[in-house]
């Protein structure tokens, strides 16, 4: 019983997720979405482990791998926004400076 | 010995891309390139092979598995790749992070053409993601980095989904390792539900239409070299991985004879050749052209796929000879020619400091040797007889001839004129002498850029011309 329950509730976090992406405004959303994605996928996999006893060892080292490559991608996207965020700024302030020179 | 090979098509870029990163003096990068190009090449004479990694068997272990279609994708990533490099290498532009990145793409793509394991393929699909992103962002301005945050995003999405179907296909079968699944591939529910995300997530990589609209931005921004591999090589990833999936690892059930799967792949194609073709006859850049016609050559290359799928439900052969080297054949035909018209555009947008068509007349005229690059690479898109494009087109046509599809052999011959029709609205730039429609308006003197950037452009476009010379297999395969 609990495992239907993971199993479903897993691909329910992940449709959350795509939801999330369809309906995000903001590119923090964005990415943030995509990682609940990833969060859903993941709990998948452990769920799926939770059939045998003991517990399948693969599917962890599954998620292990998956996290180290989400936490890698998340960086990369974090320092995107980050440099989008900058050089909005430096636009406007041109944009500033040239109302002051008018 | 070969064992050592094969690590080292990987290891290799990847340990001076490295070096390069922490060193970031260009040279650094030179024995990997060098590398890179003599160890794809020599793989042309290894026997086709699996290799257990680290001596762990599957189900457990890794595998990596060379056989005809990766020994020719890897040969195809290591000359592309070889002679982008030097158009890098002559671009005093490029800042240094770009080799790291490169070779990390190099090495990314190596992995991904020899793994045998589901998952291993996930994780050399976000390898690549990740590289090819952090290079569309290596040109400033905010334009780019918006192309390559949403590059980011559809590819994260891409991959999350192809892992979702990963994980749907250990719940079933209990393994990863790709023969091991397609031995035991049963047709029910669970098992297409994992092909239908899979081939979603793959299709996102790929930029197959609906899911294109990612490309013609990052592509346009990056800088030069860079929209050539990813034109070229990167987007050929996921081609790669749909190859595998529908063809090998799904092939229980794609080729059974009521599948109509096939042409669900058959009609987006379709689309994206019309509607590619139509975005790049009405775009007014020259990068942006170049880059929907990628977006509709990605539509040949996914109707050539539907059309072996629906070959193989036809008769039990599988996946033939004849149908694997005519799709690579095709692959490297477009790898050849895109990256040739990728870096012509390009030396010709420097010369003139200026993106759009109507004011790069002069420049043009300037640079023979790059519009001579860009017209033969037309002519192997388009596929005009005697260039490596046309052997690509004439499978392509025969194959759907002989499956009595009359209407995509119509589309194919359709794309064609498009690509013609697309490609001479710069071509006609090139040759006109300022009396025609468009005249040559006076602008900004030309900038300074060597010659030999025009001409690793034309070896490139050259070669997806002459490559027809190597078109023997086509007669000895008796098609």
């Amino acid at each position: 019983m609990n495992e239907v329950v993971y199993l479903y509730g897993a691909l329910g976090v992940v449709l959350i997720g795509f939801y999330g992406l369809a309906r995000a405004g903001h590119v923090l959303q964005q990415l943030l979405a995509v990682n609940v994605m990833g969060a859903g996928v993941f709990m998948l996999l452990l769920a799926l482990a939770t059939r045998h006893t003991p517990a399948d060892a693969v599917p962890q080292a599954l998620v292990l791998t998956g996290i180290v490559v989400a936490i890698s991608t998340l960086a990369l996207g974090l320092a995107l926004i980050r440099r989008l965020a900058v050089e909005a700024r430096q636009a406007e302030k041109r944009s500033d400076q040239e109302a002051l020179h008018d | 010995m070969t064992e050592w090979g094969l690590a080292a098509l990987v290891v290799w870029p990847l340990l001076w891309g490295a070096l390069t990163l922490v060193m970031p003096v260009r040279w650094a990068a030179l024995p990997g390139v060098l590398g890179g190009v003599f160890f794809g090449t020599w793989v042309l004479t290894w026997a086709p092979q699996s290799v257990a990694l680290g001596g762990w068997l599957p189900p457990l272990g890794l595998s990596w598995r060379l056989d005809g279609v990766s020994q020719f994708m890897i040969a195809l990533v290591a000359w592309v790749g070889g002679l982008s490099s030097l158009y890098a290498w002559w671009d005093r532009s490029l800042p240094s992070a770009f080799w790291g990145l490169w070779l990390g793409v190099w090495a990314a793509m190596n992995a991904l053409l020899l793994t045998a394991d589901v998952f291993h393929f996930y994780v050399t699909l976000e390898l690549l993601s990740v590289a090819a992103v952090a290079l569309v962002a290596l040109t400033p301005g905010p334009a780019a980095t918006r192309a390559a945050f949403r590059y980011l995003l559809v590819s994260l999405t891409g991959s999350m989904l192809f892992l979702l179907g990963v994980a749907l296909l250990y719940g079933r079968y209990g393994v990863l390792d790709m023969l091991l699944l397609r031995d035991a591939m049963q047709g029910d529910g669970i098992t297409a539900l994992a092909l239908a995300v899979m081939t979603l997530g793959l299709m996102a990589k790929a930029a197959v239409f609906p899911l294109h609209g990612w490309l013609p931005q990052a592509h346009a921004k990056a800088q030069t070299v860079v929209s050539a591999v990813l034109s070229a090589l990167v987007i050929k990833a996921g081609l790669y991985g749909l190859l595998r999936l529908w063809l090998d690892l799904f092939a229980p059930l794609t080729s059974q004879p009521d599948s109509q799967a096939g042409w669900v792949l058959a009609l987006l194609g379709t689309v994206a050749i019309f509607w590619g073709g139509y975005q790049a006859f009405r775009t007014p850049a020259l990068k942006p052209l170049v880059a929907w016609s990628t977006v509709a050559q990605v539509g040949v290359l996914v109707l050539a796929l539907a059309l072996m799928v629906e070959a193989t439900t036809r008769d039990s052969d599988g996946l033939t000879e004849t149908l694997w080297r005519g799709w690579v054949w095709l692959v490297a035909a477009h790898a050849l020619a895109k990256a040739g018209w990728f870096l012509a555009a390009g030396t010709v947008q420097k010369r003139a400091g200026e993106t759009r068509l109507a004011g790069l007349g002069v420049a043009l005229q300037r640079s023979p040797l790059s519009v001579f690059a860009m017209a033969l690479a037309v002519v192997s898109l388009a596929g005009l007889p005697l260039s490596m494009g046309f052997l690509g087109k004439w499978w392509l046509l025969s194959l759907a001839w002989e499956l009595q599809a009359w209407l995509w052999l119509a589309v194919s011959l359709l794309g064609s004129l498009l690509t013609l029709a697309y490609g001479w609205r710069v071509l006609n730039l090139g040759l006109s002498t300022g009396h025609g429609a468009e005249p040559l308006t006076p602008q900004a003197p030309l900038q300074t850029v060597p010659t030999r950037l025009d001409a690793v452009a034309l070896i490139l476009s050259a070669l997806s011309v002459l490559g027809a010379l190597g078109g023997y297999w086509y007669w000895e395969a008796g098609a």
